[in-house]
């Protein structure tokens, strides 16, 4: 790393005395190296493009930030005819690179874009990352000293004290405070009172970059005793830190890894938990769910309601997987009641069935589901990362079992579902249409599939598959939780969930799930009613 | 579905031949059929793997739709042969001795998992028929029926790592090597694994891993990732996912924050195909590596899209790398049969050997003693729009190494169909064919 981040400190540089040269009007006298540096940028070759890089920079052209910019968003074209260089502007439209007026002349239609690869994004980045730690953007000066933190690159050190004795804001002066810490410690130089201050500054910080940092200063080979002794306490002590985080940070994947198998699970829940009904085409109205997500988006795009397309995308999917499910309930499944053999392998043709109608109506491939802007990118609580899409479907999944355990326990309808689960004969006695309930509550469960298939689409693939991959660990959630209990899979989907990202660290993400399932093999035969046993037409089953 | 729709055209085409014949006089209409050389088409076009194959598929009926047109092969048409193995690797097997045995085809097109390519390797040997085999694959394996038109690790893993490894890629000096778990990642792991070790980098600075087919919560993959690259060295990602699970470790990828800049991510199994159903934003910078990309600029890649766009009626569709490796392959069993002057399979495998036809990059693929194609290899970048930017390629053509020299088992081994030898893994230390020791 600090071999490569060398050039772009001299860029830093040249840049700052850039914009001193265009505050003291010397900006226009330099047009001829900017032709030069930008003939560079022409040649269509990646040397070529960071030699112009440079050029471009140390011609101090009025336009140079503008054309970086462009450069790094791939706005900059060339004309392989003529070698001039045009940027793209914000509104579409051609400007000289060199000047940055209005080139009117020229179409976009002959120009062959310059191309990019990481090492001049980097190069870039750095480049103007530099110029931002004296930024008036205060996000931008705090993302520059968060990079000039990361690359610790002991030339940048001027620029990181000369932008912190400026600096007034307290949290863009600490990650500085850290920068410096960080140059110091990596560097393995200085005098002895500053290389401990700088173990004491990463120590707080205490993540893995720090902890990286803390054991270069500490195997410095000039490293006095007292840093090598305070090198090794702080080392010690980011490391039960991070150890901590870390067990957080699992058990935070685990409840995550529950919550989508629970919201895959909890449909299965009622069809075969509370009826009975070994339905083998659950993972299908998970299927239908998402490609209702999918139809729905696509019909709202352009529409004032697409960006609320997953709110309206919930009923739909319910409204759609339900019908389907009351259709498969009354066409086939109410004739094989008590044949859960027949039941298994009807079920079984009918997912089979379902995928392929999916697969000649859409076609093959995935279908993209947009994530909608409030479920993109991750935060942090401390040391725990968390993804916004992974927090949103655990909220999900926990209004979608409040909202179930609503309907079982304060409707009307739940009410009769519970009593034709427990006595079929006395509800019917007591004029409970049994048929109707059973394709209703076949409906519900089916429709909490669909529900399902909307969260799901956000994170899987939404292809004719979706469904078959997680009808396996349904089932297994169900059976485990104990058939018929509704917080029995709870509990099962989420200590599933968190036993699976304990054992994945240390197992590999293959051998985790092969102990999960061993255990539950071995869990069903002591307890063959699972965690938590109900009585109910199941049992009598 | 697509299977009973074939089935019912084909009823429908041999009732109106039935119909023309009756109304035209038998002698006339009866030597059409008898004229035609059937060429079986061996892809899922349902289950799992339908995502990928369905598209092989139709490039194979574009190709003899276009041969026909031409004149077809030795004057006679060609037919295509549309069968279904549904993604099940024993019915791969059923249905390649179908197509041999009972509808008597000339070659056969087919496969894309290893695993069915293994199936369907003794009902070849035992008919004695010729597979074309269009899928980048882990090597290994030198058989006389089988030519293969996808690349070898040699074509396609290791230059990609040399890249990564030059200044260019980012002098790359940690390594994680996450895959699928099954046949095709294992082996390519390993050759890289032993490649890596041999320029010289440690065993702490490779990282591999594997996950079921599938996997969707990367949770705690992708983050291991994150802290295996914050050790201080520059780290790369080499990726053989298998192409449904690469949406969600994308998109994870994303989640985190980790951009191509700070990890590239170089991918084997992700193409233009794969990448047509995903947000490629956050994906912008990472790269894939493969012998032909959409995006290559030459006259005969326009000429091809063009054609697939106007055969498919749709301007959207992508083209991808295996879709190439039919093209080729097709192209060199074309002009192998008009060399050997027969349809038969014994003359025309021996025949395809030195074939050389134009591949879609401006360059040749031939066909050598090895029964590999000669291919250019090339490193894309994920663009914004979805296709890949080339950022580097090899100088020339590189040769296959069927059988890898990095690894123990296989070091000493070479394929050779040409006679005096003859023969798929001729061991040189032993001097004698039949595999290692």
């Amino acid at each position: 790393m600090p071999r490569k981040r060398m050039p772009s400190t001299r860029i830093v540089a040249a840049l700052l005395a850039l914009l001193a040269g265009i505050g003291a009007g010397l900006g226009a006298a330099r047009a001829a190296p900017v032709d030069d540096a930008l003939a560079h940028f022409a040649a269509d070759k990646f040397p070529e493009t960071d030699v112009g890089i440079d050029a471009l920079v140390a011609s101090g052209a009025p336009t140079a930030p503008a054309v970086l910019g462009a450069l790094s968003d791939g706005r900059l074209f060339f004309d392989p005819g003529s070698r001039k260089v045009y940027v793209v502007d914000a509104a579409g439209t051609l400007d000289d690179a060199a000047t940055g007026a209005k080139a009117a002349d020229v179409t976009q239609g002959g120009l062959k874009k310059v191309r990019l690869n990481n090492a001049i994004r980097s190069k870039i980045a750095a480049a103007v990352g530099g110029l931002d730690l004296v930024s008036p953007d205060r996000t931008k000066r705090l993302a520059a000293a968060d990079t000039a933190f990361a690359a610790h690159d002991a030339k940048a050190r001027g620029a990181v004290e000369a932008a912190l004795a400026k600096e007034e804001d307290p949290a863009i002066k600490a990650m500085l405070v850290q920068a410096r810490a960080a140059i110091v410690a990596a560097s393995g130089t200085g005098p002895e009172a500053e290389r401990l201050d700088a173990i004491a500054t990463l120590k707080a910080r205490g993540d893995g970059d720090a902890l990286n940092l803390v054991d270069q200063a500490g195997a410095a080979p000039d490293a006095s005793p007292a840093v090598k002794a305070a090198a090794a306490s702080a080392a010690a002590a980011i490391r039960f830190t991070l150890a901590v985080w870390q067990a957080l940070q699992n058990a935070w994947y685990g409840l995550s890894l529950g919550s989508v198998l629970l919201l895959a699970a909890i449909g299965l829940a009622i069809t075969f938990g509370v009826m009975g009904i070994i339905n083998m085409a659950h993972g299908e109205m998970v299927m239908i769910g998402a490609y209702t997500t999918y139809v729905v988006q696509q019909a709202l795009a352009s529409s004032a309601l697409g960006g609320a397309s997953l709110l309206v995308a919930v009923p739909a999917a319910f409204l759609v997987a339900g019908a389907v499910g009351i259709a498969i309930e009354r066409l086939i499944i109410r004739h094989l009641y008590g044949r859960p053999l027949e039941t298994l392998l009807a079920t079984w043709g009918v997912s089979l069935i379902l995928q392929q109608l999916v697969r000649t109506v859409f076609g093959a491939d995935n279908r993209p589901v947009a994530a909608p802007a409030f479920m993109a990118g991750s935060f942090h609580v401390g040391g725990l990362e968390i993804t916004a899409g992974r927090m949103w479907i655990v909220v999900f999944t926990v209004g979608v079992f409040a909202a179930l355990q609503i309907v079982l326990r304060a409707t009307p309808f739940g009410l009769r579902m519970r009593a034709v689960t427990q006595n079929r004969r006395m509800a019917s006695a007591m004029g409970i249409s049994t048929g109707r309930i059973d394709a209703l509550a076949f409906g519900l469960g089916s429709g909490i599939a669909g529900i399902a298939g909307v969260a799901l689409s956000q994170i899987d693939n939404v292809s004719p598959n979706l469904g078959q991959s997680y009808i396996i660990d349904s089932f297994m959630v169900v059976v485990f939780g104990g058939v018929g209990n509704l917080w029995g899979t709870l509990v099962a989907a989420l200590s599933l969930g968190v036993a699976d990202k304990f054992l994945e660290p240390f197992a590999g993400a293959v051998l985790a799930k092969i102990a999960i399932l061993v255990f539950i093999v071995l869990f069903i035969q002591k307890r063959p009613r699972g965690l938590f046993a109900l009585r109910g037409r199941a049992v009598e089953a | 579905m697509d299977r009973f729709s074939m089935n019912r055209r084909q009823a429908l085409l041999g009732g109106s031949a039935l119909a023309a014949s009756a109304t035209l006089g038998g002698v006339s209409r009866a030597f059409a059929a008898d004229e035609t050389v059937k060429v079986g088409v061996l892809h899922s076009l349902s289950g799992t793997m339908a995502i990928s194959e369905t598209t092989l598929k139709d490039v194979m009926l574009m190709l003899i739709e276009e041969q026909n047109r031409r004149g077809g092969v030795l004057g006679r048409k060609l037919e295509a042969v549309v069968v279904d193995p549904a993604s099940n690797w024993p019915l791969f097997a059923e249905k390649a001795r179908e197509l041999i045995s009972k509808d008597n085809v000339a070659a056969c097109f087919g496969c894309w998992t290893s695993v069915s390519r293994k199936s369907v390797l003794p009902v070849f040997k035992e008919l004695d028929n010729i597979l074309f085999y269009p899928v980048q694959y882990e090597g290994e394996e030198c058989e006389r029926n089988v030519f293969y038109t996808g690349a070898a690790p040699n074509q396609q893993a290791i230059p990609a790592v040399d890249y990564l490894m030059s200044a260019d890629g980012g002098n790359v000096k940690r390594w994680v090597l996450a895959g699928t778990d099954y046949v095709y990642p294992r082996t390519t792991n390993k050759i890289l694994e032993a490649y890596l070790k041999l320029k010289g980098v440690k065993p702490e600075d490779i990282m591999i891993n594997y996950t079921p087919f599938g996997q969707s919560d990367w949770q705690t993959i992708v983050s291991d990732i994150k802290k295996f690259g914050s050790a201080g060295k520059k780290t790369a990602v080499v990726s053989t996912i298998n192409g449904d699970a690469n949406v969600p470790f994308y998109k994870e990828l994303g989640n985190q924050n980790i951009k191509a800049t700070d990890i590239p991510v170089v991918a084997f199994s992700v193409g233009e195909e794969e990448l047509a159903g995903m947000d490629t934003k956050p994906l912008v910078g990472h790269l894939t590596a493969w012998n032909y990309f959409e995006s290559i600029d030459t006259p005969e890649n326009k000429a091809f899209i063009d054609k697939w766009h106007a055969f498919t009626k749709n301007p959207k569709r992508t083209t991808n790398d295996p879709m190439e490796a039919h093209y080729i392959g097709f192209n060199a069993w074309v002009k192998a049969v008009e060399k050997a002057g027969t349809f038969k399979a014994d003359p025309v495998i021996d025949a395809l050997i030195g074939v050389s036809v134009p591949n879609l990059s401006g360059g040749y693929a031939t066909v050598m003693p090895n029964h590999h194609i000669t291919k250019p290899v090339y490193i894309g970048e994920i663009g914004a729009d979805g296709q890949m930017n080339t950022v580097w390629q090899t100088p020339g053509l590189v040769v296959a190494q069927e059988w890898s020299p990095y690894l123990e088992g296989s070091k000493d081994l070479i394929g050779d169909w040409r006679s005096p030898m003859s023969c798929g893994n001729y061991n040189v230390k032993l001097g004698k064919c039949g595999g290692a020791a």
